[in-house]
C-alpha cells in the first residue's frame, strides 16, 4: 500500500482509464498485483473506500455528539441502528424494501442528470402514480387476473409519471425555460393533486376510517415476495431498471446522445442530434421511472394511498445519484446504504425515544460529508491543496496506512 | 501622482502615455512583438488592424488587465507598473470593452456608483452630482434611473463611456466602439469625441473601419501580426485628402511586403509537389488559384436571416459554388460570417430564400434539411468554436472523432456501440493526422487547439465529404499545423471535394482560394477574383470604402 501512496495521482488516473476504457478487458491486475495496473485498482478502491467509509465515520461521530448532547448512548444507539437495519432478518428485508423506490427514482435521475437535465419534480410524479395506482388497484383486482392487474397499474403509474413531465419539457426544449422551476412548480400541483384525487375520486367511504385514503389492495394481490420473505419483487424491478439504465446510457447510441447533450448542448446542436426531440425523450423517461417508483411502492408496500402521505423520496436520491457519478452500479451500493441508514435509523429513534427526524439528521450528515470528501478528493485530482486538504489528505492516508 | 494631476501636466510637454518596446507572449504567438506608441493628451489615437494583429493584447495592457513580458510604460513621463486594472483606474485609464459591462437590471445611476462603494451606503448624491458632470462635457443627455437593460445599445454605449471616466480623467480607451453602433451613433460618438478631446484627454481608439479613423483620428498606428507596422502623424493625417490616406492605409494594413507565412506556404507547397509524383497533374484547378472548373455543387439564393440584438442577420445573398472550388469568405469579424456557416451546416433555419446541393445528379432543396442529414449527404461545417461547439471536451478523443455518426455501423450494431471499432478507427485517424494526444482515450478537452483542429478535420473529412465550409480553419494554431490544414484543404480540392472558408486572413483566403465573397453587415458586398491587385480590392470591400 504504501508506494501507491507517493505516486502522482496522474500517473495513476492514466492507468485507471486505459484499464476501465475503450481497451477494455486487457487488466489483468489479479494476476500482477504490486505493478502498475494492479497498484492502481488498488488505488481506486482505496479512493472510493475513502470517499464513503470516512464521511459515514465522520457523521456517526457528529451524530453521535447529537446524541450525547441528548442524553443517549451513541454507541448503543449505533448499535441498534445497525442491527436492526442488516443483522435481524426482518430488518434487513425492510431495508431492501426501502430501496425499491429509492433505486426506481434514481434510475430516473440517471437518465435526467446524465442529459443535463434537473427533473426536480420526482416527487409530484412519484405520488400522482402512486395515488392513481392506490386508487384503480384494489377494484382492478375484482375484474382481472392479479398478472394483469399488476402488470395494468404499473404501466398507469409509468406514463402518469411521464405524463406529468410534458409541459416542463415541452417548455425547455421550445423555449429553452429552466426546468428547475418548472419541474418543481408541476411537483408541488402534482403532490396537491394526488392528495385531492385520493380526498374526491378515489376516497374509501366505509364508515371507520380517520384519515381519508383510497381502498386497500389486498395483501394477496400485492407484488409477488421473494423466496418466502416480504420483500417484493419491487426490488428486482428497481435493480433492473438502474443497471438498464447504466447500461442504456454506457452502451448505446441514444445513452451517448443524451451524455452529449449533458455535456456540451451547443456540440450536440453541432453535431445535428436533435436536441429537442433528446429533450422531451429525456423528461418522459424520467418521470416514467418516478411514476413507476410511486406505483411499486403502493402495489409492494403500503396496499393504499392516504391523503396525507408523501415520502419524498424524490429530493434525497438527488445528491445520492450525484455522489455516484450517475453510474448505476455505485447508485444500487449507495441506495443500499441509505436505505440502511434510514431503516436502521427510524427503529433506533424509536428505541431512543427521539423523534423520527434524528434518523434523517443522520442521512443529511452522511450526504453532506461525502460531498466535502468529494470536493477534497477533486481538488486533489486537479492539484490544488488547501491547507486544510493538505492536512486532511495527510491525516486520511496515515489513518489508511495504520488500518492496513 | 493622481488622475488629475497627470492631466493638468498638459503643457510640461511630457506625452500622456507611453509603450516603449512593449512585449508579449502567448501561447504559440507573439501577441506583441516590439510596441512603442504615445498618445498625447487631447488627441485621439487610432489603432488599426486585422484580427489577431495584437489590439486586444495592447488594450488589456493598457487597462491593467495583462503584465507585459518585456517593455516599459510611462504614464505622465512617470513608468509605472500597472499591474492590475484598480491600478490602471487610479491612473485615469478607462477602458470601455466591446462587450457590454453594465447590469441590466440596475438603473444607470446604480451601474455607475456600483465599483465605487466605499462605505456600506451607496453615494446617490455624491452619483448624480458627477453624472451631471460627465454628462455635460459629453453633451448627453442622460437619465440616471433608467434601466441599463432598457436602453439602446447607443445610449448603453453612452453609460459605459461615462463609467470609464467615472474615476478621474486622463485617458480613455475605446475598444472598437463603433461595431454595434447605428450611423448615427457614430455621429453621435465623433461629437463626444470631440468635447473629450477639448478637456485634455488622451483618447485610444481601436476600429475596424477606415474611414472612421481618418474621420475622427488625430493620429494613427497600424498594427500587423503584433508590430507596430506604420504610423500616421496629425501633421501628414491633416494635410492629405482623405482618398489619398486610405489608399495609403490599405497599403499599409495589407501590405505590398511579402507575408513570412505566405512565403513558407508557397514554398511548401512546391516541396511537396515536387516529393509526390502520384499526385493528378491534370487535375485542372488543383492549385486553387485557377478558375472553378467543375460543375455547380451548392447555390444560394436570396437566403435571409432577420437581423437581431446580436447579429447583422443575412440579407438575400446569391452563391453558387463549383465542384472542387475553394471559395473564400472574407470580412471584418461579426459580419454575417458565422450566420452563413451555420445556415450552411442546417444548425440555424433560414427565414426566406433557397440552398440547393447537387446530390446524384440532381439539385435538391436542403434549406429545410437538419445538421444530420446534410453531413450525410456530404455538406460538412468545421466550426469556429473548437472546444465549445465543435468537440465534448470531456469526452474521449475516440468518440469525439465519431460525434456525427452516432448509432451509425460499424461503429455502432443495432444501436449498441462497438468499442473495438471505435478505439481502431481512432488509431488509424490519429496516426494518419497527426494527432498529439497520450492516447484515444483521452479526453479531447486536453489537447491543444491545433490537435483538437486537426480531430475535428478528420471527422468532418471523412467518408466521402462533398462540399466543407471552414470556419477560421487555422484560427490561432501554429504554422506548421496552420499549413497541413490548408494542404489539406487544396488537396481535396483537388479530388473535386469543394470548400468555403471563412477567415480574418486575409493573406490565408489569398494563398488558398480562386475567388472571394467579401461579407459587411450580413450582406455580400463582392466577389473578388484571386489576382493581382485582389487584396487591395478586398481591403476596400471590407473597410467599407466603397459601401459608404
Amino acid at each position: 500500500m504504501k508506494p501507491t501512496d507517493t505516486k502522482p495521482p496522474e500517473m495513476t488516473d492514466e492507468h485507471t482509464v486505459v484499464s476501465d476504457g475503450l481497451a477494455g478487458g486487457l487488466s489483468n491486475a489479479e494476476d500482477t498485483p504490486g505493478i502498475s495496473l494492479g497498484s492502481s485498482r488498488m488505488e481506486k478502491i482505496r479512493r472510493s473506500m475513502l470517499l464513503t467509509i470516512l464521511p459515514l465515520v465522520a457523521a456517526m461521530v457528529v451524530g453521535g455528539l447529537f446524541l450525547f448532547a441528548l442524553g443517549r448512548d451513541p454507541l448503543a444507539f449505533y448499535a441498534t441502528m445497525i442491527h436492526r437495519a442488516i443483522i435481524s432478518p426482518s430488518g434487513l428485508q425492510e431495508t431492501l424494501i426501502r430501496m425499491a423506490p429509492l433505486l426506481l427514482i434514481s434510475a430516473g435521475l440517471i437518465v435526467a442528470f446524465s442529459a443535463g437535465i434537473w427533473n426536480l419534480g420526482g416527487d409530484g410524479q412519484f405520488m400522482l402514480g402512486a395515488a392513481l395506482v392506490g386508487g384503480l388497484a384494489a377494484s382492478s383486482a375484482e375484474v382481472m387476473p392479479r398478472g394483469l392487474m399488476l402488470v395494468l397499474m404499473l404501466l398507469i403509474a409509468g406514463t402518469l409519471g411521464a405524463v406529468w413531465t410534458i409541459i416542463p419539457a415541452v417548455m425547455k426544449a421550445r423555449y429553452g425555460i429552466n426546468e428547475i422551476i418548472t419541474t418543481l412548480m408541476m411537483s408541488f400541483i402534482g403532490v396537491n393533486l394526488a392528495s385531492l384525487l385520493v380526498k374526491v375520486m378515489f376516497l374509501d367511504d366505509r364508515p371507520g376510517i380517520q384519515t381519508p385514503r383510497t381502498p386497500v389492495l389486498d395483501v394477496a394481490d400485492r407484488l409477488p415476495t421473494l423466496f418466502g420473505t416480504r420483500v417484493h419483487s419491487g426490488v428486482i424491478i428497481g435493480v433492473v431498471a438502474v443497471v438498464g439504465v447504466h447500461l442504456l446510457m454506457t452502451r448505446t447510441s441514444l445513452g451517448l446522445r443524451l451524455k452529449v447533450l449533458g455535456a456540451n448542448v451547443k456540440a450536440a446542436h453541432h453535431a445535428g442530434l436533435g436536441v429537442s426531440q433528446l429533450t422531451i425523450a429525456t423528461f418522459l423517461l424520467s418521470g416514467m421511472f418516478m411514476g413507476l417508483a410511486g406505483g411499486v411502492e403502493v402495489l409492494g408496500v403500503q396496499g393504499f394511498v392516504r391523503a396525507d402521505w408523501n415520502p419524498s423520496f424524490g429530493l434525497v436520491a438527488v445528491p445520492l445519484v450525484f455522489l455516484a457519478r450517475m453510474n448505476g452500479w455505485v447508485t444500487i451500493a449507495f441506495v443500499f446504504l441509505l436505505s440502511v441508514l434510514s431503516i436502521g435509523g427510524e427503529l433506533a429513534t424509536r428505541d431512543a425515544g427521539l423523534p423520527n427526524q434524528f434518523g434523517l439528521l443522520i442521512v443529511a450528515l452522511v450526504l453532506l460529508f461525502m460531498t466535502v470528501a468529494e470536493y477534497f478528493e477533486s481538488r486533489r485530482l486537479r492539484g490544488e491543496r488547501t491547507v486544510w486538504a493538505t492536512m486532511a489528505v495527510r491525516f486520511l492516508s496515515r489513518g489508511d496506512a495504520a488500518g492496513e | 501622482m493622481d488622475a488629475e494631476a497627470i492631466r493638468s501636466e498638459r503643457d510640461s510637454g511630457t506625452p500622456l502615455i507611453e509603450l516603449i518596446g512593449i512585449t508579449k507572449r502567448c501561447p504559440g504567438v507573439l501577441a506583441n512583438d516590439d510596441i512603442t506608441l504615445t498618445v498625447e493628451r487631447g488627441e485621439v489615437h487610432c489603432l488599426l488592424g486585422e484580427n489577431g494583429a495584437g489590439k486586444s493584447t495592447l488594450i488589456s495592457i493598457l487597462s491593467g488587465m495583462t503584465v507585459p513580458d518585456a517593455g516599459m510604460i510611462r504614464i505622465g513621463g512617470t513608468e509605472t507598473s500597472m499591474d492590475s486594472p484598480r491600478h490602471a483606474l487610479d491612473l485615469g485609464i478607462g477602458t470601455v470593452y466591446q462587450h457590454a459591462t453594465l447590469v441590466p437590471t440596475l438603473t444607470v445611476l446604480e451601474n455607475l456608483i456600483l465599483g465605487n462603494t466605499t462605505g456600506v451606503r451607496l453615494n446617490e448624491a455624491e452619483g448624480l452630482r458627477r453624472l451631471d458632470e460627465l454628462a455635460s462635457i459629453l453633451g448627453a443627455d442622460v437619465d440616471p434611473n433608467a434601466v441599463a437593460g432598457n436602453l439602446a445599445l447607443d445610449e448603453q454605449q453612452v453609460i459605459e463611456i461615462i463609467k470609464a471616466l467615472w474615476k478621474g480623467k486622463a485617458a480613455l480607451i475605446l475598444d472598437e466602439p463603433t461595431s454595434m453602433l447605428t450611423p448615427a451613433g457614430v455621429g453621435e460618438l465623433a461629437n463626444m469625441l470631440q468635447r473629450l478631446k477639448g478637456t485634455g484627454l488622451g483618447i485610444v481608439f481601436i476600429t475596424h473601419m477606415l474611414h472612421e479613423a481618418i474621420e475622427m483620428g488625430d493620429r494613427v498606428t497600424v498594427l500587423r501580426q503584433g508590430r507596430v507596422v506604420g504610423t500616421i502623424a496629425p501633421a501628414e493625417l491633416r494635410s492629405t485628402d482623405p482618398e489619398r490616406l486610405r489608399e495609403r492605409i490599405v497599403e499599409i494594413m495589407f501590405g505590398e511586403e511579402a507575408n513570412e507565412l505566405s512565403d513558407v506556404a508557397e514554398l511548401h507547397v512546391e516541396a511537396s509537389g515536387s516529393t509526390s509524383p502520384d499526385e493528378p497533374d491534370s487535375g485542372g484547378s488543383s492549385d486553387g488559384q485557377g478558375q472553378p472548373a467543375g460543375e455547380p455543387i451548392l447555390k444560394l439564393e436570396r437566403v435571409s436571416l432577420e437581423p437581431s440584438q446580436s447579429s447583422h442577420g443575412l440579407h438575400e445573398v446569391d452563391l453558387t459554388i463549383a465542384e472542387g472550388e475553394i471559395l473564400g469568405v472574407a470580412g471584418v469579424g461579426g459580419n454575417g460570417q458565422k450566420e452563413l456557416a451555420e445556415v450552411l451546416a442546417g444548425q440555424r433555419p433560414i427565414d426566406s430564400g433557397s440552398i440547393s446541393l447537387r446530390h446524384n445528379g440532381a439539385f435538391i432543396q436542403i434549406g429545410r434539411l437538419g445538421v444530420h442529414s446534410r453531413h450525410e449527404m456530404g455538406l460538412r461545417y468545421l466550426s469556429d468554436d473548437r472546444r465549445g461547439e465543435a468537440v465534448v471536451g470531456t469526452m474521449s478523443v475516440a468518440i469525439n472523432l465519431v460525434l456525427k455518426r452516432i448509432g451509425k455501423p460499424p461503429f455502432w450494431k443495432r444501436q449498441i456501440i462497438q468499442h473495438a471499432e471505435v478505439w481502431q478507427h481512432a488509431e488509424a485517424v490519429i496516426k494518419e493526422f497527426d494527432i498529439r494526444t497520450p492516447g484515444p482515450d483521452t479526453n479531447i478537452g486536453k489537447l491543444s487547439g491545433g490537435n483538437i483542429q486537426k480531430a475535428i478535420l478528420a471527422r468532418e473529412t471523412a467518408s466521402d465529404p462533398r462540399i466543407v465550409v471552414y470556419n477560421k480553419p487555422t484560427h490561432g494554431l501554429d504554422i506548421r499545423t496552420s499549413l497541413a490544414v490548408r494542404e489539406r484543404i487544396r488537396q481535396m480540392a483537388a479530388d473535386g471535394v469543394s470548400a468555403v472558408v471563412i477567415s480574418n486572413h486575409l493573406e490565408e483566403l489569398l494563398d488558398l482560394c480562386g475567388r472571394i465573397a467579401v461579407v459587411s453587415k450580413g450582406r455580400i458586398v463582392g466577389i473578388v477574383e484571386n489576382g493581382p491587385n485582389a487584396e487591395r480590392r478586398i481591403g476596400d470591400l471590407m473597410v467599407g470604402a466603397f459601401a459608404l
